[in-house]
């Protein structure tokens, strides 16, 4: 089988330090997205371990998938985590979660814990939408705008280019940067243009780097056009996939003007720590009962 | 007098000899990287066809995406109006013309005569054009043109959320898993590219007669699918594919004449 250049790496994390049976509460987020899901389980507040694999064709699977590679190696098992939270475009198909939320929800709230509560403006690049979020203090969403019906901005129409030009998805980036000129940003709004456009350009002669860097402006440009009609206020955080993804994140700086928060932990887990978060929460409330 | 008409469309460059309002050759090309080269290939080849030379043409019009690169036309004339004026060479009562190629899907209205009152286009996005069609069989690993066969053998519609062509094509796959049937699935992937094309053509408003041209005018389970959704029947050309170059290759003659 040929290789899959858009086939990112799956992967699992948890803290050495956390003895997680010593914890009053232990809660988890399920992100059951489009393209990727992710689990996070947060042990009295702090993050205590997570996991990022590709969603299947299942979205019951997927989430259960990824609740268990974050337990993996942990001891713990699903009766020892106390409130689940789902999210994401699956999230209804959580089957042991409590209640689902909203990813915009979950990404503010997760995007506050993870960068502090001076966020105010929310990027969201995920696998098949791209969302700007205002959020207070709090990470509470104010403002919310969002693209979901085209694969411009998002993770999968950058995997598709990917696999177009034999380039691995985590490279995509640095390469984009390795030109002597920045080029003309690629003309087509729509991937399926925009694949026939870079392979004209390849014909004529060039190179990958900076056909990547056509197309990574493209993008940071159409995101930039969302951004503008809510509005970019600092501080400015990007969560997903596509905040590791340098080609696209530095054009974007360059477009708004000021650079967006540098991530501390994983950008993609943004959306179920924001669940595990919320379950903390809503554990407590029931508790007080 | 003859004259020709050159469609340098996004997937084909076609070709129309036009002698005294009648068409004496056609051929088509694919238009490939070099446009360029397939213009000038596709016009060769309809001479060759015609057994006439380029000097017995007396005038060249260009249309399509791609006009520019027919450096042998001396005019252009944009799409729509190539398309009106092909359409109703074609079927002079019609006043409503949907054209569906490969990247580009287009509603015209039209007084008959050839002449454009309004149109809408869907060019930004592979949703609203063959193109869509086509990413979509590749997902379900057939060829394009068993597509329309397949579909009209759908007993059940299946309704596709994705708009977009990039995640269709994973909700494809998705059906795929679950067991659809591939007619069904065939079917949604016409039913769904149907409703783009008929959003549009309701901006422009609909007008007896209606004719369908374009390269996927071929495709029955999308012509099914798109009559089905509009509740009318279409008047479609025996090779819906060359109506533009057709149009252009009048344009070409109305010049001649008035120059």
């Amino acid at each position: 089988m040929a290789e899959e250049y858009w086939r990112w790496k799956e992967y699992n994390w948890h803290s050495p330090d956390i003895d997680w049976k010593q914890a009053e509460s232990v809660t988890a987020g399920v992100d059951v997205g489009s393209v990727s899901s992710q689990a996070v389980i947060m042990t009295d507040g702090q993050l205590f371990a997570y996991s990022n694999m590709r969603t299947g064709s299942d979205s019951p699977d997927s989430a259960r998938n990824a609740m268990n590679w974050a337990m993996e190696e942990t001891g713990m098992t699903l009766e020892d985590v106390q409130y689940v939270v789902g999210t994401g475009y699956g999230r209804v198909n959580v089957p042991f979660a409590k209640r689902p939320i909203t990813e915009i929800a979950c990404h503010a709230r997760g995007a506050n814990w993870m960068y502090g509560p001076g966020v105010r403006t929310v990027l969201d690049m995920g696998g098949q939408d791209c969302k700007a979020i205002h959020c207070d203090e709090r990470g509470k969403v104010t403002n919310f705008l969002m693209n979901d019906k085209c694969a411009a901005g998002t993770g999968r129409g950058m995997e598709v280019f990917a696999d177009l030009l034999s380039v691995s998805i985590e490279e995509v980036g640095d390469m984009s940067f390795d030109v002597e000129e920045e080029p003309e940003p690629v003309s087509s709004t729509c991937v399926v243009f925009a694949k026939s456009e870079a392979t004209s350009l390849l014909r004529e002669g060039w190179p990958k780097s900076k056909v990547l860097a056509a197309y990574c402006s493209a993008m940071a440009h159409r995101v930039f056009t969302l951004l503008e009609r809510i509005g970019v206020e600092k501080d400015f955080a990007i969560t997903g996939g596509i905040a590791k993804n340098s080609g696209v994140v530095k054009r974007l700086e360059q477009e708004i003007g000021f650079e967006a928060l540098k991530p501390k932990h994983d950008t993609q887990i943004a959306g179920a720590l924001g669940g595990a978060l919320f379950a903390k929460a809503l554990l407590e409330k029931e508790r007080k009962k | 007098m003859i004259t020709a008409g050159v469609d340098c469309g996004a997937k084909n460059t076609k070709v129309v000899l036009l002698k005294d309002g009648e068409i004496v050759a056609k051929s088509i090309v694919l238009s490939g990287f070099d446009q360029r080269a397939a213009a000038e290939q596709s016009f060769a080849a309809a001479l060759e066809m015609a057994g006439m030379s380029k000097s017995d043409v007396s005038n060249i019009t260009a249309t399509g995406a791609g006009m520019k690169e027919a450096q042998y036309a001396q005019d252009t004339v944009t799409e729509v109006g190539a398309d009106a004026k092909g359409a109703n060479f074609l079927f002079p009562s019609a006043k409503t013309i949907i054209d569906v190629g490969a990247e580009e899907g287009r509603a015209i209205k039209s007084d008959g005569k050839g002449k454009v009152i309004d149109f809408a286009v869907n060019e930004k996005c592979a949703a609203g054009a063959g193109s869509f069609t086509e990413a979509m069989a590749r997902a379900l690993e057939i060829r394009l043109e068993e597509m329309g066969p397949l579909s009209l053998k759908s007993q059940k519609a299946v309704p596709m959320n994705a708009q977009c062509a990039v995640f269709a094509e994973s909700e494809v796959v998705t059906l795929i898993h679950a067991k659809t049937a591939k007619e069904d699935i065939a079917r949604a992937v016409h039913d769904a590219i149907a409703d783009r094309i008929s959003s549009m053509v309701r901006r422009v408003g609909i007008e007896k007669d209606v004719a369908l041209i374009g390269g996927v005018a071929r495709n029955v389970g999308f012509v099914k699918s798109l009559e089905d959704n509009l509740e009318i029947s279409f008047s479609i050309p025996e090779e819906p594919e060359y109506v533009s170059a057709l149009g252009a290759a009048i344009v070409a003659a109305e010049h001649a004449k008035n120059k």
